[in-house]
């Protein structure tokens, strides 16, 4: 059967973040919702759990994955299913880890840095094979992510084999004339690195927004409805589907090196196919029409599994079920559940 | 002046020859209908002039320059856009939007700029919304432009492609099939449309099977037939062809069982 993800979901458009609008501003009702999202991430999550590292640990690596799962929804808005982000996530993360252990370069230099290095990578694989579409194209990324995991455990003294490399240093503080702005990062308390991921996540949120409201959104759907006739109206097929893997890319490269400073450490082993199979299934739980997709099915499955400690060992099993069970009843993904509700959604289920 | 020149161009498909050795040139502002039976390598042809195919031999020159090799993208780009078979058209966006997208090609703005709204960028977008608005009301789709595509009835499918096809502004539009499944009113109304397009200067090649528009719209016809020109003149030359006729009739023959 062939997966093309064309058939497996409307991209009608409509919704919270509405994304195929005629005008690109959001309703009021939009950015109420996004300010209520924005204070509850820094206002109310550090008033209610700021004592409890754990939770905010597990809303850290929440944010941070939903980030990059953003960055995969950007291929899928090209109609390409994605399994390379955790090979990108990868190459971010040893960016980070080989310069600032041997060559004592800042975190804040090396996150935009090891983003740029996974773009570049990015479209350079991206562009013999994003030519291809439908199950082709994930099969090929799947093996990308392989790939570069195989790399990784193999590249010798650059990247330390199996060993991985270990103590990466936190951030350091930031400042400007003498003034911090930034404290240093300090090892006992999680809350900086939960603001980091936090304004990483409301970032990419709003640079994904005004790209996919933009006329390049336009373009990237006109892509995924039909590429035949994207070219047959003089558009350069090749190259915005580069600039949307390369997006994707570099969204991955920045997680990467956010996890590997948060963790201290990164291993070939870090990010594997399984990974890479996430970041695609926190989209499609999500729903594929919305922006804020991504960001609903990362923090739904993440946190789900992190209250279930008992059924963590069959997680593989249930998220294969969940996404049959996504794919099957719920093709526009959780949000659309929502809107069904408010009865401002057209059209039928098909 | 010929604008289009299709110079001895010949496509096989492993051991099938699809067309063979193929040449005609079409005047500017010309209408040319390229014609034949099933299989003749009609739409073959139309997939070596818009270059989504790349031919075994010949050429196509434009406008004095070969565009045979270029991406499809940088084709339609120097004017010489393809329409599809049936309904192609971006289903999932409106019909306004459908034809601001397909101005694309006309962007000034880099896509950079278009990320940060420069001015060029809004420049651009307010261009492309009143040419989408004017040749949408052209198309007799103004009432119809904020339905999400795949909403709309066949007949309005239609001229929605080649509303698409009319935002890239071609100087050749190649039209496939354009009166395929469409009863004789909406035939007439159809071929006016297409000579309307004709009159704003667009020079227009067609394949078609409906033999009565045709012979009404063309000013040329080049007949087809197992992939081999087998005829080319005005419609009332080609009406009294007997390699033409033979090509029509003897199928036909057979078919009746003679």
């Amino acid at each position: 059967m062939g997966l093309e993800i064309n058939q497996l979901t409307r991209h009608d458009g409509s919704g919270s973040f509405r994304v195929a609008r005629e005008n690109d501003h959001l309703s009021s009702r939009q950015k109420l919702r996004f300010a209520a999202f924005v204070l509850i991430l820094f206002v109310a999550v550090p008033i209610l759990l700021g004592r409890s590292p754990y939770y905010i640990t597990v809303l850290t690596n929440a944010a941070i994955l939903s980030f990059i799962s953003l960055g995969v929804w950007v291929t899928f808005s090209i109609g390409r299913m994605n399994l390379a982000q955790g090979a990108f996530a990868l190459v971010g993360g040893y960016v980070v880890a080989i310069l600032t252990t041997r060559y004592g370069v800042s975190f804040w230099l090396c996150l935009p840095l090891s983003g740029l290095i996974s773009a570049a990578l990015g479209a350079l694989v991206g562009w013999p094979v994003l030519r291809l579409k439908g199950v082709y194209f994930a099969m090929t990324t799947l093996s990308l992510t392989e790939a570069i995991r195989l790399l990784a455990l193999n590249g010798g003294d650059i990247t330390m084999g199996a060993t991985g490399i270990v103590n990466i240093p936190r951030p350091g503080p930031v400042g400007i004339f003498g003034l911090t702005i930034v404290p240093e990062f300090n090892g006992a308390d999680p809350l900086p690195f939960y603001f980091l991921a936090c304004a990483l996540l409301v970032l990419g949120l709003v640079a994904v927004w005004r790209l996919s409201t933009s006329r390049l959104g336009w373009v990237f759907r006109s892509l995924r409805q039909n590429e035949d006739l994207a070219t047959s109206i003089g558009i350069n097929v090749a190259k915005y589907r580069v600039i949307a893997f390369g997006v994707c890319c570099f969204m991955g490269g920045i997680g990467g090196a956010f996890f590997a400073a948060f963790h201290q450490n990164i291993y070939p082993a870090t990010y594997t196919i399984s990974d890479s199979v996430n970041f695609m299934l926190y989209c499609f739980l999500g729903g594929l029409s919305y922006i804020f997709g991504p960001v609903v099915g990362t923090f739904l499955l993440v946190i789900a599994f992190e209250l279930l400690h008992a059924v963590q060992d069959y997680q593989a099993l249930i998220y294969g079920v969940l996404m049959i069970v996504c794919m099957l009843w719920l093709p526009n993904g959780m949000l659309s559940l929502g809107l069904r509700q408010d009865g401002r959604r057209e059209g039928e289920r098909r | 002046m010929a604008i289009l020149d299709v110079r001895g161009i010949t496509k096989r498909f492993g051991g099938l020859t699809a067309v063979n050795n193929v040449s005609f040139s079409v005047e500017k502002g010309a209408i040319l209908s390229v014609i034949g039976p099933n299989g003749a390598g009609k739409s073959t042809l139309f997939k070596l002039i818009s270059s989504f195919v790349s031919p075994t031999s010949g050429r196509v020159d434009y406008d004095g320059q070969t565009i045979t090799g270029l991406p499809p993208h940088e084709v339609a780009r120097r004017g010489v856009v393809r329409t599809f078979q049936e309904t192609t058209i971006f289903k999932e966006m409106s019909a306004l939007q459908n034809v601001i997208v397909a101005h694309q090609l006309r962007c000034r703005a880099s896509s950079l700029g278009i990320y940060f709204s420069s001015a060029a960028a809004r420049a651009d977008e307010e261009r492309f919304r009143n040419s989408a608005t004017e040749i949408l009301d052209y198309l007799g789709l103004s009432a119809v432009k904020h339905m999400l595509a795949r909403n709309l009835p066949h007949g309005h499918l239609r001229a929605l492609g080649i509303a698409v096809a009319m935002a890239a502004e071609p100087k050749v539009l190649l039209l496939d099939e354009p009166f395929s499944g469409m009863n004789i009113e909406e035939t007439d109304a159809a071929v006016k449309l297409v000579r309307g397009i004709r009159d704003r200067g667009v020079t227009i090649v067609l394949v078609e099977h409906d033999m009565s528009a045709v012979m009404r719209i063309s000013d040329r016809i080049v007949v087809l037939n197992f992939g081999t020109k087998i005829a080319e003149g005005p419609p009332p030359e080609i009406k009294q062809n007997e390699a033409v006729i033979g090509a029509y009739l003897g199928e036909a023959d057979e078919e009746v069982g003679h």
